[in-house]
């Protein structure tokens, strides 16, 4: 389990988008291996503006603007990463990764298996997911389940600046490939303070935002937010809620989890993915498995319905929202 | 007086002898159950081989399943070939000093080696190396995304790549007819502004003229060239296949009247640089060497069941353990009955 990072004195208020920038910036600057791909990354700075800048800092041998093929950017990457490049490689959106995913699943996450250690795959795959931000059919899906159960990918999804700024340096460094996915509906909601030259946050390993003693929500991404806020509403009626962050969703830190809610005895997760066949899942699972006897309550999934992300209409009925979640918090503990 | 051009014919042929004798018994050890499904390369051994005698240390080999001569040119042990077969997957750990340590493996997903050999030709070319990367596929490979997209990006970014395409007229039971309406698998290369050239693939001279100058022209930076060699495949599919059931007996047997291995063998005969003593005695020598990889496949100590966790990361996630545990105790089990 890893403790949020301390405020210190380096600390600047960034928001996530800018996070990702400073993080990319310095892990190029560190290391000449480091290169960008993807489609507009380059003098656009990326649709988001994610690279802004970098193209003119490292110049476009190192920022690469990629024909339109998100396949092509996903096989690009592997075999530049099996030479020892680190490719960092941005899809536009995660609705568009699904063209690239047999290079992801059937390459990139074998690849040193395969090859028994000789070649390993450090690459690092960055996507906007989620909804909330009232954009096109498409654009909007968190799809982290399909990326998570496969062996040999980690699966990451930061949910604040620090946190994006610290992973993404730790994923770039990090030996094997990593999917890294960005709440884009959390990219410029707040300035917090970050420590543009402090230490990578650690990989594989949950955070816990607040302790508590009542319940463990339990969450990632931009759902974060939400879980949060539920648990301040919680804290106004005398409930304290555990709040974890699990930021790694392949390979999961079990023990932190477990830990938890065997103290708590009570757990709510919360994602924005559809419920079936989720993460929440499998989390529910290994709570059952490891902590059948300390749970006082069933576990309680607040999750997306099982339908396609709908058009912007309707998503906020799709999405988690406080209330949602401060009502399983209330019925697991009226159980 | 031999030239060296003479020499590297020679060398040819015997690899391409040697890789016939090693594919009919990779055929047998199936056939027997001792391998699993294997793609056979006859028919092929002349693309394989030129290859695998164009490429120099230097360069990069991106594979797909029928490069037996290539990688075995490449410094790829025999047995190792045979272990890739046999479902041992420490057939790819490529040895560390051999000219493919730093190819990748057999490819099974059709056409998605070629994305990954545009992003090692990037690698090469930021580097500013002096190395091409050759990649091959299959016919049927061109009806896919990723032979277009690398195609295209290797036109865009000047990249230092080959693309081989071995024309064997067949994707399992599909003609070359069914996969595409253009007239010749190089004109695609038009598409993408690059050079595209038709060679024979039964034509080890051909094959090397062609590719000599695409490898050369890569190195020098002047960008990628397609390839199409046009040969025929004498096999079934591979070893799961019956290509008796789409295609008739008249077509095969035409295809052997052109066949790669004796038709190098007679053009060196007649050039005075082979005859019937040195074909016994290289035959003789073929038995040995595959007898012997056979041996050595056969009799290798099995893979510890630990193998499946301890190369998926650089380190051995925490959350794996657990898993991990109850491998070793099966390779425990296994040691002490
Ligand atoms: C993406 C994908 N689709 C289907 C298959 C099953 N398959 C294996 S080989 C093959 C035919 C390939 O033909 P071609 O590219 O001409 O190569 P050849 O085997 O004839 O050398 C097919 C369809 C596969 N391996 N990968």
């Amino acid at each position: 389990m890893a403790e949020l990072q301390t405020h210190s004195a380096h600390a600047v208020p960034m928001n996530l988008l800018e996070a990702v920038n400073r993080a990319l910036a310095r892990a190029m600057a560190e290391d000449d291996s480091v290169v960008l791909l993807g489609e507009d990354i380059g003098t656009n700075g990326g649709v988001f503006r994610a690279t802004e800048g970098l193209k003119q800092q490292f110049g476009c041998r190192r920022v690469m603007d990629t024909p339109l093929a998100e396949n092509l950017i996903a096989g690009l990457a592997v075999g530049m990463a099996s030479q020892g490049l680190k490719p960092v490689a941005e899809i536009q959106f995660m609705g568009f990764i699904y063209a690239a995913l047999e290079q992801i699943l059937s390459h990139a996450a074998r690849l040193r298996n395969r090859t028994r250690g000789r070649l390993s795959c450090p690459l690092v795959i960055r996507a906007p997911y989620g909804g909330g931000i009232h954009a096109p059919e498409h654009h909007s899906e968190s799809t982290e389940a399909l990326f998570a159960h496969i062996p040999g990918l980690r699966v990451v999804m930061p949910s604040s600046p620090a946190r994006a700024h610290g992973l993404l340096l730790a994923a770039i460094q990090c030996p094997d490939p990593v999917i890294f996915l960005e709440p884009k509906r959390l990219y410029r909601l707040k300035r917090l303070p970050v420590v543009a030259d402090g230490d990578p946050l650690p990989l594989d390993t949950c955070f816990t935002l607040r302790t508590g003693d009542d319940l463990t929500l339990i969450s990632w991404g931009a759902a974060i937010h939400e879980t949060l806020g539920a648990a301040d509403q919680l804290a106004a009626d005398g409930i304290n809620a555990e709040v974890i962050d699990v930021a790694c969703l392949n390979p999961l830190d079990r023990d932190t989890l477990v830990a938890s809610v065997s103290r708590t005895g009570r757990a709510v997760i919360v994602h924005e993915a559809p419920g079936h066949g989720g993460m929440g899942a499998e989390i529910a699972a290994t709570l059952a498995n490891q902590a059948l006897l300390h749970l006082r309550a069933p576990v309680e999934r607040v999750t997306g319905y099982d339908c396609p992300m709908p058009y912007f209409q309707l998503e906020q009925h799709y999405l988690p929202d406080e209330e949602r979640i401060v009502a399983a918090a209330k019925r697991t503990l009226a159980y | 007086m031999r030239t060296d051009h003479d020499n590297r014919r020679v060398a040819g042929y015997k690899t391409m002898a040697l890789i016939r004798h090693f594919d009919k018994k990779a055929v047998n050890l199936q056939r027997t159950g001792r391998l699993g499904t294997y793609a056979s390369c006859l028919g092929a051994e002349a693309i394989g081989t030129a290859a695998g005698l164009a490429l120099t240390r230097d360069d990069y080999f991106v594979p797909y399943y029928r490069d037996h001569a290539t990688l075995y040119l490449r410094g790829v042990p025999l047995h190792q070939i045979l272990q890739y077969w046999g479902g041992d997957e420490r057939g790819n750990a490529f040895p560390a000093d051999s000219d493919a340590r730093r190819d990748l493996p057999y490819c099974v997903p059709i056409a998605t080696q070629l994305t990954q050999a545009a992003g090692i030709a990037s690698a090469a070319k930021l580097r500013h190396e002096h190395a091409a990367v050759l990649a091959t596929c299959g016919d049927g490979a061109t009806s896919r995304g990723d032979f277009y997209e690398t195609l295209n990006v290797a036109g865009v970014w000047q990249l230092p790549l080959v693309v081989l395409i071995n024309n064997n007229q067949w994707a399992i039971s599909v003609p070359r007819g069914l996969q595409t309406a253009c007239a010749s698998l190089a004109d695609k290369a038009v598409a993408a502004g690059i050079p595209g050239v038709q060679v024979d693939g039964n034509d080890l001279d051909a094959l090397l003229e062609v590719l000599d100058d695409a490898l050369e022209r890569a190195r020098a930076g002047k960008g990628a060239t397609l390839i199409e060699a046009i040969s025929y495949r004498l096999s079934d599919h591979t070893t799961a296949d019956d290509a008796s059931r789409y295609r008739k007996a008249s077509d095969l047997h035409r295809a052997w009247q052109n066949e790669p291995v004796r038709r190098l063998r007679d053009t060196l005969a007649e050039a005075g640089l082979w005859d019937a003593q040195r074909e016994t005695d290289w035959q003789q020598q073929c038995e040995r060497t595959v007898e012997e990889a056979i041996d050595t496949y056969l009799n290798l100590p099995p893979a510890p069941a630990t193998d499946m966790l301890d190369y998926l990361y650089a380190e051995l996630p925490a959350a794996l353990r657990d898993q991990r545990s109850a491998l070793a105790a099966v390779d425990q089990e296994v040691r002490h009955g």
